[in-house]
């Protein structure tokens, strides 16, 4: 296959309906609204049919509009619902957005006659085809659809740009936006508008199905990558650009490996809006699940290492250490237990032990370290006992677990409160 | 007629298939959607009709390509349930290892899996020598194909729905309530935990096939959520949702087999959202007609306990300390003291009058026999609730009630007693002590 | 060796919650038929206490026997009390179904609450003096006749060792009055009750032991021995704050 012309509109219509979504999806994630962004965008429905219905035409004007009013409803009746009925905010808008979609649906079997709209092409919209339907502009052929959903991208950044400080501080602590006169209602529905315009301008292209994905998923893989507001937003519309041209790509690469048809974009932009989420969440950098497990197992092993250290320290201290320690006098050092190989693996490598005819010994490097390591772990124990009163025959434990974490200013504090002692509360010498 | 009285007696055999598959359809998915309201995770079930598209579709591919039915009900919701389960996984999975909140994981859920389907969706519309058309019935939902096997399948897992909820009736009661308590007795609140999710996919997926998977949510939340205006009891709100999801179920389904422009699973969610808007407004526990009427009520009361208190707090000021003499009170005098418009306020005292509690003279407003007694029990409550606020700032808030006619009838006797020696000492007399503030004009 | 087990016994338990380490190390003995008291400021793990020793929240290391038996063996004997936040109190039930929660245990699995259980949960009731509101529901009740519903459900349970997490939080002083009758009838019926209380003006008058918690236990035992300013002061004033930093840090690493 070759990739077109296009090709080239379709990922671009693609990249401006998701950056217009991601926009504003960053602010519904905060506010923990990400599913009233999926109910809006079910219940623009009834209110395209309906516009259809009252103006006869298939104008933009009226279809905004009627989407705007909509997305206004559904804000208002689920706050509304909720409150009078005492009902919880997730059951209310599962009341509202069915009910109104169901009344979506009915009206347009009713008047399909009357009204050229498949409910299908709402749900996954046919983005295939909006190459073929151009105005021309400044003698350049350009797909409306780019040109609908360019426009929406640009109200839509021109608000948020505006109203910038009034959404984030909102998004955070309503109550105390309110407090400082900012209106956080007027906010919420002003959002909510914008989400139902974004439905609207992408409906006809890519459909309600890619505005949910793209309203919550490149958000939600900003918000695993970074901590600031607004490089959350930069980041979420990268995510979005790149779902749109990767996505356009693969719905038409992958089926031709398989020997099919290619298929539907939209759908490929949210698997690979999926997939990119799928990644993040596995390998970002702070928060990936990789990320935290691989911290855990790090702490690990630096535990082992810390706890073999003050073993080869001890036994040096008990003397006979000069033929080193053989592997079944390491296999006793029980508080290493599985990471203990593992941990004098890395310690070979850092040049803290060295092995010679199966014994094991401290480097005059290691023993620096295994010194400093005991020092610390004694340090701690007269700390315990002396000042925070535990019992002397009880700090070992609570000293070690201090131990491993104790390095920069609080093993300077350390120094500073405890330095002093000589002795260990069990009567043994602290090294220098 | 004579048609719509066909469908409606059920005298179709088809039709009656439909409507009694429906009906129980409903039933086993307002008793899983209650629980699933309580533990709060509602839109969960849009999440899980949402994932099983991928499913259904792809098994009706491997299907076709293997030679077998690819229409067969069994198999395909087979398909949605396994996929089903995977989402609800995957809002754990995301729950459990990120930042992200509840909302945020469905919406990925929802929106990826769905996107994946439609991918695989348009692919099988493509397959040569396949007709797929019949898929998009999951999206929206048809009930008129309903076969007998699969009217079977779908009730038998309602059936196993009732009596799962049967079984563990009180272990999914605490577990909803109190979590914690439910651990601490021993419960083991994981599996029970993955019980009520197991029944949500059942009933989600049972009902893909005539509601739909966009619509199904709906008779997971709209039942208990309609249930939950007529009652505070758990069994009753159980039974009622089930209830109301049946009626759904029935009515709708027999209502689109009247017509053909009448979309199933549609026509369902409406019957059960018209259901929802009744008991919203009359439900006799939350009906917001009652509260409001209520409230109103309530304001009028207040309204007029506060011109009879302000009546004889003004006359009060010219008697001495818990009297009134002869005196009669200004309209101008009233207006000062709180903030009413004088229209309302005219109002008022036009109710007043009508009510014998004040006559209207040219020297002003006077209280008559039955408006003294009357404002005076308001002052003295007023008054002794407001020391108590004040001698028991600690605990208080919680216990006031200012619209209880007498104090007595919340605090105990003891207490109201040691407030009013408490007030008298303070130099009035009862049955009507001086205010612990002085009343003055603002 | 006759003396009978202790009602509750705590060696080395640890407990890291959300990341963050807030109990270490405690040691705690509750001798039977006793009132104690567990005290300490805020965020001094007193909750974490009462929830680590019912394996509410995992431990991360320690030892806790009932009656010299793992929880497992001894749950029956053991009875707690949440804080009354813990429950969204909009939930569909009535008080007296609330109490009857305390029994399903008794009742089982696959079996319905039956006749001979409403009447224990009505009598349970009576004894907080809340059995003209068996019916109502919960989101009907005060606060304090919340908290005496939920003392109820524990009383119902019939156990030997009570765990109440802040029965007295915000509650009148009528329904404050009560909870201590009854936690002093408890105790001369031989029970033992642990209480996680925040008002020291009370602690002389309530309780005869005293648990002094700020992430370790200070110190544990009779009132008159260990309720002392010095005590107090090691509690509630100077942080050790390399001992703070030092876990802070662990927190930051977990």
């Amino acid at each position: 296959m070759t990739w077109t012309i296009f090709d080239t509109w379709i990922a671009i219509t693609g990249s401006l309906v998701a950056m217009s979504c991601a926009l504003l999806g960053n602010f519904l994630m905060l506010r923990r609204m990400s599913m009233m962004g999926d109910a809006i965008s079910h219940t623009v429905l009834p209110g395209l049919v309906a516009a259809f219905l009252l103006t006869g035409s298939r104008d933009v004007l009226p279809m905004f509009i009627g989407a705007i009013l909509i997305g206004l409803l559904t804000a208002f009746l689920v706050q509304a619902i909720s409150r009078y009925g005492s009902l919880d905010e997730g059951s209310v808008m599962g009341v509202v957005f069915t009910t109104l979609f169901a009344l979506g649906l009915l009206l347009i079997v009713q008047a399909a006659d009357k009204v050229d709209l498949d409910p299908s092409c709402v749900l996954y919209g046919a983005i295939e085809l909006t190459p073929i339907d151009v105005r021309t502009i400044l003698g350049h052929d350009i797909p409306i659809a780019a040109l609908t959903n360019g426009i929406m991208l640009l109200v839509n950044a021109i608000i948020v740009v505006l109203f910038y400080k009034e959404f984030k501080l909102t998004a955070f602590d309503a109550t105390f936006a309110r407090s400082l006169g900012v209106n956080s209602g007027l906010m919420h529905y002003l959002l909510m508008s914008l989400v139902a315009a974004t439905c609207v301008a992408a409906f006809e292209s890519v459909g309600s199905i890619l505005v949910i994905a793209m309203l919550i998923v490149p958000p939600a893989c900003a918000f695993l990558l970074t901590r600031r507001l607004s490089a959350m937003i930069a980041v979420s519309l990268i995510v979005g650009i790149a779902s749109a041209w990767g996505g356009h790509a693969a719905a038409v690469w992958v089926p031709l490996q398989l020997g099919l048809d290619s298929t539907s974009t939209a759908g490929g932009m949210a698997t690979v809006a999926g997939l990119i989420f799928l990644t993040v969440f596995l390998l970002s950098p702070r928060n990936g699940l990789l990320a935290q497990v691989a911290g855990r197992l790090l702490l690990s092993l630096r535990f082992a290492r810390i706890d073999l250290l003050g073993q080869f320290y001890r036994a040096l201290e008990r003397g006979g250490m000069e033929l080193g320690l053989e592997r079944s006098q390491l296999r006793s050092m029980a508080e290493a237990g599985f990471w203990r190989d593992p941990a004098l693996f890395v310690m070979r490598l850092r040049g803290e032990v060295q092995t010679a005819a199966g014994r094991w010994r401290l480097t005059p490097h290691g023993e620096l370290c295994a010194r400093r390591h005991i020092r610390t772990h004694r340090l701690w124990e007269s700390y315990l006992a002396e000042k925070a009163g535990m019992a002397p025959e009880k700090v070992h434990p609570s000293a070690s677990r201090l131990g491993y974490f104790t390095q920069g200013a609080i093993e300077a504090e350390l120094e500073r409160k405890a330095g002093h002692s000589q002795r260990d509360p069990h009567d043994r010498e602290i090294p220098e | 007629m004579n048609e719509a009285l066909r469908v409606l007696l059920l005298q179709d055999y088809n039709t009656r298939l439909v409507v009694i598959g429906t009906a129980m359809l409903g039933g086993a998915a307002g008793l899983a959607g209650t629980f699933l309201m309580l533990r709060k995770r509602a839109l969960l079930g849009d999440a899980v009709a949402h994932a099983t598209l991928p499913g259904v579709v792809l098994t009706f591919i491997l299907l076709a390509l293997t030679g077998g039915n690819p229409r067969s009900l069994p198999w395909l919701l087979g398909g949605a349930a396994v996929f089903g389960t995977l989402g609800m996984l995957t809002v754990v999975l995301i729950r459990r290892w990120s930042r992200l909140k509840d909302d945020t994981a469905l919406g990925i859920v929802l929106s990826v899996f769905f996107g994946f389907g439609v991918c695989l969706l348009s692919i099988a519309s493509r397959l040569e020598g396949v007709n797929a058309a019949g898929l998009s019935s999951f999206i929206y939902g048809k009930t008129a194909s309903m076969l007998m096997i699969d009217a079977v399948l779908i009730g038998g897992v309602a059936l196993t729905i009732v009596a799962v909820v049967a079984v563990f009736y009180k272990e999914l009661k605490l577990l909803c309530f109190d979590q914690d308590f439910a651990a601490s007795q021993g419960l083991p609140v994981l599996a029970l935990d993955v019980v009520l999710m197991g029944l949500i996919v059942a009933a989600t997926v049972i009902g893909l096939q005539s509601v739909g998977l966009i619509l199904v949510v709906a008779l997971l939340v709209i039942p208990p959520a309609a249930a939950r205006c007529w009652t505070h009891r758990l069994n009753r709100m159980l039974v009622l949702s089930a209830g109301i999801g049946a009626a759904s179920g029935l009515f709708g389904s027999a209502l689109s087999a009247l017509a053909a422009n009448l979309p199933a699973g549609a026509i369902i969610v409406l019957v059960a959202a018209s259901l929802f808007l009744l008991s919203f407004f009359v439900g006799s526990e939350r009906g917001v007609l009652w509260r409001l009427i209520r409230r109103w009520r309530l304001e009028r009361e207040v309204g007029m306990q506060h011109l009879l208190r302000a009546v004889w707090e003004l006359a009060e000021k010219e008697a001495g300390p818990g009297r009134i003499g002869e005196g009669a009170v200004g309209k101008e005098r009233l207006m000062q003291v709180r903030s009413w418009s004088g229209k309302s306020l005219d109002r008022l005292v036009r109710r007043a009058v009508r009510e014998d509690f004040l006559t209207d003279t040219p020297a002003g407003l006077r209280l008559t026999n039955r408006g003294e007694r009357n404002a005076a029990r308001h002052v003295r409550n007023h008054r002794l609730w407001e020391l108590f606020l004040i001698r028991h700032a600690d605990t208080a808030p919680s216990r006031v009630d200012r619209g209880a006619d007498l104090i007595e009838h919340v605090l105990d006797e003891d207490l109201v007693a040691e407030l009013e020696a408490e007030l008298s000492a303070n130099g009035s007399q009862v049955p009507v002590p001086a205010s612990p503030h002085k009343v003055v004009p603002t | 060796m006759s003396e009978s087990p202790l009602p509750l016994r705590v060696t080395d338990l640890t407990v890291a919650y959300q990341r963050r380490p807030v109990l270490w190390d405690i040691d705690l003995e509750i001798p039977g038929g006793t009132l104690t008291a567990v005290i300490g400021p805020n965020g001094a793990g007193k909750s974490t206490l009462i929830k680590a020793v019912l394996e509410l929240i995992p431990r991360t290391s320690g030892r806790v026997e009932f009656f010299g038996q793992p929880l497992a063996s001894a749950r029956h004997r053991v009875a707690y009390v949440p804080q009354r936040e813990s429950v969204d109190w909009d939930f569909p039930v009535t008080a007296l179904d609330v109490v009857t929660m305390g029994l399903y245990r008794q009742v089982g699995w696959f079996r319905r609450v039956g006749a001979r259980q409403r009447a224990t949960a009505t009598e349970a009731l009576a004894k907080v003096g809340m059995d003209s509101y068996a019916h109502r529901q919960i989101s009907q009740l005060s606060g304090g006749q919340q908290q005496r519903v939920f003392l109820a459900r524990a009383l119902a349970q019939d156990a030997e060792l009570y765990l109440m997490d802040e029965p007295f939080a915000g509650v009148d002083v009528k329904t404050e009055q009560a909870i201590v009758a009854i936690l002093k009838e408890l105790r001369e019926a031989g029970r033992t009750v642990i209480v996680v209380h925040h008002d020291l003006h009370t602690v002389r008058s309530y309780f005869d032991r005293v648990a002094l918690l700020n992430m370790r236990i200070i110190a544990a035992g009779p009132v008159g021995e260990v309720f002392n300013d010095e005590n107090l002061q090691r509690t509630y004033g100077g942080r050790l704050t390399l001992l703070s930093d030092a876990v802070e840090a662990m927190a930051s690493r977990r």
